[in-house]
């Protein structure tokens, strides 16, 4: 295969030499992979930690107010796949914090005083959220109903806490704040608290907490909703897309109103990221709203795509008229470094955002008029995709903020090549993490599986109210190694 | 004192805290992988499972604990580290990830051949990640690590007399340590057999732990004379003090004595947590950086010791309620709340 293994070499050599041409570490193409792919397997198990519980006190709340054994079924059940995927968070999170400093050396060593703090508060809160969860979730059936529910009450406000947290260090990389650089390139007059309040943090950190809670919500009522498709619609599945539901569709106006605030924020504090959100490649009034198309980042055009005259000045400025900042005032090197990844993903987030709008209008209409699910066989297949839907939405919204932020780590302030480590074999390391985390991804849906499917079994035997007495174990298949081990003494 | 000597001290507790807890939770791993397969070796696994899944995760949280509190109050010396010793700390992450993939795979892999699997994994990561992060503070110990991004060298930083032998000596004090706490558990649990199972591996880790811990003494002598000076000469009474914790350990395990039993075995871990922390003193980096050159802004240390003492005083009655509903045994799993599948959820 002399010609397949000519294109292979072709094409090495232009990898080599853009990066040579570059001038960029070599490190800095797998360190970024390992570092977004990893952020991006998190970001996934966030919601869950933050929303979830939320959802899981409103069931036991509603059981408890009005003795509803199936509010409290769903709530028990809620906590416990909340503690599995804290618990998968938990690994994905610490590798994280490993990969602070293994792979950005450079940021922590130059910066780590000025925003690592919050991360010092995220420590302090992700600590107790999992012991209020632990608490919560072992606390079912042994604990007086109430008291149960007023000790698990905190776990969302404290997963408030933790969200702030990462959330600020990460709007910190966005508009960095709390130092000025010195004659010798370093950071001085640092004042950690004024990193922490940056300009960035409020709507930041208000589109993600809502994003969560969309998530979660929209989640955990597709689970229920696919199960109704399959003919099982009892007051349990009903009750099971009820309350997420309602969350979600709390939630999703407001990220509309959010999401356009946060937009239009940018469009003054981090133009660059603006323009190529928006594929605005010169300067000017008038600028069309561009819908996909491609980026030519050599000649600074745009090819194809759906072109809406005027929409993107007036949707930044309420007219026409707007000045909007185009890629053509940066520096070709201070451009994002993949606009059409960024245009692409901000594309596909406020899409599918418009999508999910849509169907909450039709949730809410149909529940005002019938207070029940909607009866559309069409609503109830795109419901039994709008949690991934909203995770798909996270996903490039995620994509939109970091790789948007490119070639920056800390916005204008310090490039991402400056800051990656030089250590050999983060290939290597990338490859090994890929493989380690599509095994754990799997064990984990495998597990959540696993326990849906045991929970359907119990359903057909009587399930006993949570705050009865313990019943007996059941007889059938009890853990064999436990059982033994309860066994083992005299 | 400089508030930066107080972080310092902050980051020297959290490794203590780590070693007496996290470490243990790989010693459990490591027993579980020697238990044997089937038969054999299920009421020892079942008792570590037991034990473990309620607090793996919260043990865990003070390594993050160290991690973020390195970079936020001395960048430097972590930056330097993360960077020299990329490969061991890259493979203890990976090792981080296998056990917990375990934990979250276990109890549902039904089939017994992925259970096994699983418990391989677990056993693997088990002796991996103490190893590795053994070997990591040998390589700083034994002042390998220079200050700067990959200034050292990646390989022999690591790969070296000592830090091997600290590496072997954290896997062993992990095995040591556990095989104590299981000594305890299988007393509160009421199982006299697995209590004289894990006192004999307790005697025999404690022994192999003695052995490493003077063959890394003998490495760091011929490695790093400066260092083995300052071990030597400085923190000889905490030497001393953790072979007398393992003395009075291996005593009272002798005549079936439970109460005390872990406090021993955790000073004498605590004790040589300290003999490093004390002999390299005021190095973060020897002997290259010490801590005031190597501190970032003191306005964050200071805000760093706050938080400290906030935490303090949040996590404190949390962690009174955990400890109290687990010593009551209110935390094992009800098989009718989680139905045939144990959660690993425990502290999440």
């Amino acid at each position: 295969m002399p010609r397949l293994s000519s294109v292979v070499m072709v094409a090495s050599v232009r990898i080599v030499s853009d990066w040579l041409i570059a001038a960029e570490p070599t490190q800095l193409l797998p360190a970024r992979s390992q570092m977004a792919f990893t952020l991006m397997f998190h970001i996934i198990l966030v919601p869950m930690g933050v929303a979830l519980p939320a959802l899981m006190l409103i069931a036991n709340y509603k059981g408890l107010r009005r003795n509803d054994p199936v509010a409290l079924t769903l709530a028990r059940r809620w906590s416990h796949a909340a503690g599995l995927t804290f618990a998968v968070g938990a690994v994905s999170g610490t590798v994280l914090s490993f990969e602070m400093g293994l792979l950005w050396p450079g940021l922590t060593q130059k910066y780590g005083d000025v925003f690592g703090l919050p991360f010092a508060i995220e420590g302090v809160a992700f600590f107790l959220e999992a012991i209020l969860v632990a608490i919560y979730i072992y606390g079912w059936r042994r604990l007086n109903g109430w008291t149960h529910f007023w000790l698990g009450f905190p776990i969302p406000f404290v997963a408030l806490v933790g969200a702030f947290s990462i959330i600020s260090a990460n709007a910190w990389m966005n508009t960095p704040a709390g130092f000025t650089i010195g004659p010798n390139g370093e950071p001085t007059n640092i004042d950690p608290i004024a990193a922490i309040f940056n300009k960035a943090l409020p709507l930041e950190l208000a589109h993600f907490v809502v994003a969560a809670y969309m998530a979660a919500g929209f989640t955990v009522a597709s689970i229920y909703v696919v199960g109704w498709l399959r003919g099982r619609r009892d007051r349990y599945h009903r009750l099971g897309i009820l309350i997420p539901f309602t969350v979600a569709a709390i939630a999703t106006p407001v990220q509309f109103v959010v999401g356009d605030s946060i937009a239009r924020w940018l469009a003054s504090n981090q133009p660059a990221k603006f323009s190529a959100m928006e594929v605005v490649t010169q300067s000017g009034s008038d600028q069309p709203e561009i819908i996909f198309g491609r980026y030519d980042a050599d000649t600074n055009t745009v090819s194809g795509g759906i072109r809406i005259p005027g929409l993107n000045s007036f949707l930044t400025g309420g007219s026409r008229d707007t000045y909007v900042q185009g890629l053509n005032v940066v520096p070709a090197e201070n451009r994002p470094s993949n606009v059409n990844i960024v245009h692409t993903a901000f594309d596909i987030m406020v899409g599918v955002a418009t999508l999910l709008v849509g169907l909450v209008l039709w949730f809410a209409i149909a529940y005002w008029r019938r207070r029940q699910v909607p009866r559309s066989k069409l609503f109830l297949w795109v419901a039994s995709s709008a949690g991934v839907l909203a995770y798909l939405a996270i996903e490039a919204g995620w994509i939109v903020t970091e790789v948007g932020r490119q070639p920056w780590i800390v916005y204008n302030i310090e490039r991402t090549s400056d800051t990656v480590t030089k250590a050999d074999g983060v290939w290597i390391s990338f490859i090994v993490v890929l493989v380690l985390y599509t095994g754990l991804g799997i064990a984990t849906v495998t597990v959540l599986r696993a326990m849906s499917r045991r929970w359907r079994r119990q359903d057909t035997g009587d399930e006993a109210a949570p705050y009865g007495p313990r019943p007996a174990p059941e007889p059938e298949a009890p853990d064999p190694e436990v059982d033994t081990a309860r066994r083992a003494g005299p | 004192m400089t508030a930066a000597d107080g972080v310092a001290a902050l980051l020297a507790l959290a490794v203590t805290l780590y070693a007496c807890s996290g470490l243990a939770d790989y010693g459990a791993g490591f027993w579980d992988l020697m238990a044997g397969g089937g038969e054999t070796g299920r009421r020892p696994r079942a008792l570590i499972d037991t034990v473990v899944t309620p607090v793996w995760e919260a043990n865990h949280v003070w390594l993050i604990f160290l991690f973020v509190t390195c970079w936020t109050g001395f960048g430097l010396a972590f930056g330097s580290i993360m960077s020299t010793l990329f490969v061991p700390l890259s493979l203890a992450a990976v090792g981080v990830v296998l056990r917990g993939a375990n934990f979250a795979l276990r109890k549902d892999a039904a089939k017994a051949g992925r259970r096994h699997l699983a418990g391989w994994l677990f056993g693997i990561g088990s002796i991996l990640t103490p190893f590795c992060l053994g070997a990591a503070l040998g390589a700083v110990m034994s002042a390998r690590v220079p200050p700067g991004n990959a200034a050292g060298d990646q390989w022999t930083s690591w790969l070296n007399a000592t830090s091997v032998a600290v590496g072997l000596l954290a896997v062993a004090l992990g095995a040591f340590l556990s095989a104590v706490y299981l000594v305890a558990e299988a007393r509160r649990r009421g199982m006299p057999k697995l209590q004289t199972y894990f006192r004999m591996r307790a005697i025999v880790a404690g022994l192999v732990g003695l052995a490493l811990g003077a063959a890394a003494l003998t490495a760091l002598f011929f490695n790093q004379r400066q260092m083995f000076d300052r071990v030597v000469g400085r923190s000889w009474p905490l030497i001393a003090l953790g072979v007398l914790a393992l003395a009075a350990t291996f005593l009272l395990g002798a005549r079936g004595v439970v109460r005390g039993l872990r406090v021993a075995a955790a000073v004498g871990v605590a004790a040589l947590v300290w003999t490093w922390a004390v002999a390299q003193y005021p190095y973060l980096l020897p002997f290259e950086l010490t801590i005031a050159q190597g501190a970032g802004a003191t306005v964050t240390q200071r805000w760093l010791l706050a938080w400290f003492a906030v935490a303090l005083v949040v996590l404190g009655p949390a962690l009174f309620v955990l400890y109290r509903l687990d010593q009551r045994g209110e935390l094992v799993e009800d098989p009718t709340t989680t139905g045939d599948t144990p959660i690993p959820a425990g502290p999440a």
